[in-house]
């Protein structure tokens, strides 16, 4: 099953299970690394209808290793989409009013141009020979993307983590195009803390003798093992010492006493094991590079004379922040610096932090609280866009 | 949500005051009560801080703009002039540095308006000078020792305070204990003896 899933995972790259944009030498994405990606292609799903006005489209960002498949049945993986509690018919972004769409990142495996693509000057996967992405490429991609639509401006701009770096981009780069921002358990930059997570990562990657300095796709053997221990150290930080306490405790594994070894003698360390296991069935190595890399390298102040109200100055868009008490990924205060940046440029923004023990990847759950905030900020939003309630 | 008397009278004097679409920030807003009526009647652009978590996330889920924050220590982050009206409602009192606190809001607004509980109303008077002790009534519920009420003053502190910083008192309302205005005409003596509670329009 894990090797039909990996095989899956693997034709995702370049015929994706979804729409899929291309990209020819006419419209090459001019990367801030300095050079021109073409031809590229983005991977896409939408949800809903795009009204006559094309005033209601609302764009998802999706975190480091999440994808497309925001809200329907993942085809690598067979589960729901990773926010469908949150988006579909009815809910709270009621797909019956509003046209979503969320596309794989650029750099990403599933289906955008990234690392396992294919380099049309080789013939090989690009590995390493792909440039270096940031979060402005990912936008900046999007934004083609959305032109296809014709839509000037979204009504709406969402996301966590990743996603919501993503959001802040967003809101910097194309003002005039995002009527509304929502950037949930994320910051204007990565912190060192963070970079040094990612490091451990992207260390045990490369550390890996099968990633062969990348060019793992020729071998037919892939880093497993080292991009298991990258998510086993990375899940780590997405969730909360609390919450691993009550989850697993010290409790032990099928077995009754320690075993004086090196097995899995903890629920947590099973669990770990299984959450690396299953993670490399469906994630590109390489990918996994890059994606980390765009995080580390984003700072949106630095991009704005080291001032990040500069990032947000004579902005109409209207801003709602998120974060959780729990999260030591993204602590409320690199939030808090978001809001104090737009509060200095004059911006309409509401920012909440919610209490929850579960961490990061709170953003993901079921969280009242955080539906509740959605909700409020996006009806409001939708009342001052002219946005008829159905 | 409780609206308590002063909160209620307050909502109906600094209404009155704010004219239609202008932009307001709201100091202490709770849980958004007054920016509510203010964007319904008068379609201002309304923000507002406040300092309890949960005051700020009823807000934003009723779909206002409001963040958490602290009247100590956050207006620093607001841009001179960048509101027609601040509101600081009831919560003067509370503040560590009220002298800069207002400060702030008139740096903030074109015009600050002001409104807190009067110390020197008669009922407080006679509390202090009959038992000797801290006054506790219906609006001010608090023993001295849980209050969240650190800085009083009465309405001549106050306007003496204004004096102080150079801020030029437009308007000035006193309420008595039923909530009723006190007739404008009436010398600020008896203002400070007569009035429960305060509103004030300031500009600097």
């Amino acid at each position: 099953m894990a090797a039909a899933r990996a095989l899956k995972s693997r034709n995702e790259v370049e015929n994706p299970t979804s729409k899929v944009l291309k990209f020819g030498a006419d419209k090459p994405l001019a990367l801030a690394a300095g050079v021109m990606l073409s031809p590229f292609q983005i991977a896409y799903q939408t949800y809903g209808t795009l009204n006559e006005a094309r005033s209601n489209a609302i764009l998802v960002c999706h975190a480091l290793t999440g994808d497309q498949h925001v809200a329907n049945d993942n085809p690598v993986t067979g589960k729901p989409g990773w926010w469908d509690v949150l988006i579909g018919p009815g809910k709270i972004i009621d797909t019956d009013r509003f046209f979503v769409i969320c596309s794989n990142v650029i750099g990403g495996c599933l289906g955008s141009t990234g690392p396992a693509s294919i380099n049309p000057a080789t013939d090989k996967p690009y590995g390493l020979d792909l440039p270096v992405i940031t979060i402005k490429d990912m936008v900046r991609a999007q934004a083609m993307l959305v032109d296809h639509f014709g839509i000037d401006r979204l009504f709406c701009v969402l996301g966590g983590s990743m996603g919501g770096m993503q959001v802040l981009e967003w809101a910097a780069s194309y003002p005039e195009r995002v009527f509304s921002a929502l950037p949930i358990a994320a910051g204007a930059r990565h912190s060192a803390q963070n970079i040094a997570f990612n490091e451990v990562g992207r260390q045990a990657v490369m550390a890996d003798p099968d990633w062969h300095g990348g060019t793992y796709f020729e071998t037919g053997k892939r880093p497993e093992k080292g991009l298991a221990v990258a998510r086993m150290a990375a899940h780590i930080t997405y969730l909360s010492e609390a919450a691993l306490h009550r989850k697993f405790g010290r409790n032990l594994q099928d077995r009754d006493a320690l075993t004086f070894g090196f097995d899995a003698d903890f629920q947590i360390e099973s669990y770990l094991r299984h959450q690396g296991m299953t993670f490399v069935d469906r994630f590109d190595a390489n990918s996994y590079l890059y994606l980390t890399r765009a995080m580390d390298y984003f700072d949106l102040a630095a991009d704005h004379g080291g001032l990040l109200a500069n990032a947000f100055v004579g902005t109409s868009t209207r801003f709602c922040l998120v974060s959780f008490t729990s999260d030591w990924l993204f602590p409320t205060e690199e939030s808090r610096a978001v809001v104090h940046a737009l509060n200095a440029a004059g911006a309409s923004v509401s920012f909440v932090e919610i209490e929850t023990d579960r961490g990061h990847d709170a953003f993901l759950l079921d969280e009242p609280e955080l539906f509740a905030a959605i909700n409020g900020f996006l009806r409001s939003a939708a009342r001052a866009r002219g946005l008829e309630e159905l | 949500m409780t609206v308590n008397v002063a909160q209620r009278v307050d909502l109906e004097v600094v209404s009155e005051i704010i004219p239609p679409r202008v932009k307001v920030l709201d100091v202490g807003c709770g849980e958004g009560e007054l920016l509510q009526l203010l964007q319904e009647t008068r379609q201002v652009d309304g923000r507002g801080v406040e300092i309890s978590q949960r005051g700020v996330n009823e807000c934003v889920a009723r779909g206002l703009s409001v963040i958490q924050g602290d009247a100590d220590t956050d207006l620093v982050f607001y841009p001179d002039k960048g509101f027609d009206f601040v509101v600081l409602s009831q919560t003067l009192q509370a503040t560590r540095n009220p002298r800069r606190v207002l400060e702030e809001l008139l740096r903030i607004g074109d015009r600050a308006i002001v409104s807190f509980p009067n110390f020197g109303h008669w009922k407080v008077r006679f509390s202090l000078f009959f038992n000797g002790r801290m006054p506790v009534t219906k609006d001010l519920p608090y023993s001295w020792y849980d209050t969240p009420n650190i800085h009083f003053c009465t309405i001549r502190d106050f306007v003496s305070l204004c004096d102080e910083i150079g801020a030029k008192v437009e308007r000035a309302t006193a309420l008595d204990v039923n909530g009723k205005k006190i007739r404008f005409s009436m010398p600020w003596w008896f203002w400070n003896f007569f009035g429960q509670q305060a509103v004030f329009l300031l500009k600097r």
